[in-house]
């Protein structure tokens, strides 16, 4: 399990998310130094849910860039509320992180 | 309530096939399982496999919207490097908040070996502008195409890739 790093804070009424992830993100296109293809593995899935409810679903491919990140904000978010953001890889390994909302 | 022999007999044969089945049912469930055709999804809605193998951005474009056909629109606010020094980091970032009932904001990069990027899907309570990060093989166009109300809306910008992200 690969931890998230979040960051959740509120600005203008909305709540500004940024999530920064670990993975090495391989197309599968890559050839190592010996000209082996370096075999695919990137986040597929990845969700964010505020206080356990789904918000944003997203579907990635291997053009994210490695340690993949994102940003979005979130509408209706009080401090002390619960962010989590979870992803899944082609290999089916996991990440995740929560933080409370500041 | 008592059985006759005969009904004990019924009754345990019963259970017997009751059994076995739910044996060969789990075991039939932990093969799939280690054999890798279950994957493990947080999400109900599979992964569009066949959008991310596509090879040409009419082709991406079809398999994730079921049309290539993109209408430019000044709704959609595509930011991007005009010059990008590092093709495997180009940062993106879309903003569409002038559209109502955003259901989904994908990307893609015109060049890119296989053109589809991400999808990105919304909730209601979720403001649609998106920043992430891509790789970008060389230069070309890159497309933000918003799905809102049952309808799409675009916005492309050309970036120069000085060095490619998708290495080979």
């Amino acid at each position: 399990m690969s931890e998230v790093k979040l960051r959740a804070a509120l600005k203008d009424g909305k709540c500004e998310v940024k999530a920064l992830m670990t993975h090495p993100m391989e197309t599968g296109r890559r050839k190592d130094p010996q000209g082996a293809v370096i075999p695919a593995h990137y986040i597929e899935t990845v969700e964010l849910l505020h206080n356990g409810k789904l918000m944003l679903e997203a579907d990635w491919g291997g053009a994210i860039s490695t340690n993949p990140f994102f940003s979005v904000s979130l509408k209706d978010v009080a401090v002390g509320d619960s962010i989590e953001v979870r992803w899944v890889d082609n290999k089916g390994e996991k990440g995740s992180g929560t933080v409370k909302v500041k | 309530m008592t059985l006759s022999t005969e009904e004990v007999k019924t009754v345990t044969l019963q259970q017997q096939q009751r059994r076995l089945f739910i044996k060969g049912t789990l075991a039939g469930g932990a093969v799939l399982a280690a054999s890798g055709l279950i994957l493990p999804r947080l999400a109900m809605a599979a992964w569009p496999a066949e959008a991310f193998h596509a090879t040409t951005l009419d082709d991406a474009l079809t398999k994730v919207f079921g049309s290539s056909t993109l209408e430019a629109s000044d709704k959609v606010v595509l930011k991007a490097p005009g010059i990008a020094e590092n093709g495997a980091v180009v940062p993106i970032s879309i903003n569409a908040e002038q559209l109502e009932n955003v259901e989904s904001i994908s990307i893609f990069s015109e060049k890119n070996p296989t053109p589809f990027v991400a999808r990105f899907s919304l909730k209601p309570g979720c403001v649609p502008d998106i920043s992430t990060r891509v790789k970008m093989g060389e230069s070309g166009d890159v497309i933000a195409v918003v799905q809102a109300g049952g309808k799409l809306y675009s916005a492309r910008t050309n970036v120069k890739v000085t060095v490619g992200g998708c290495g080979g």
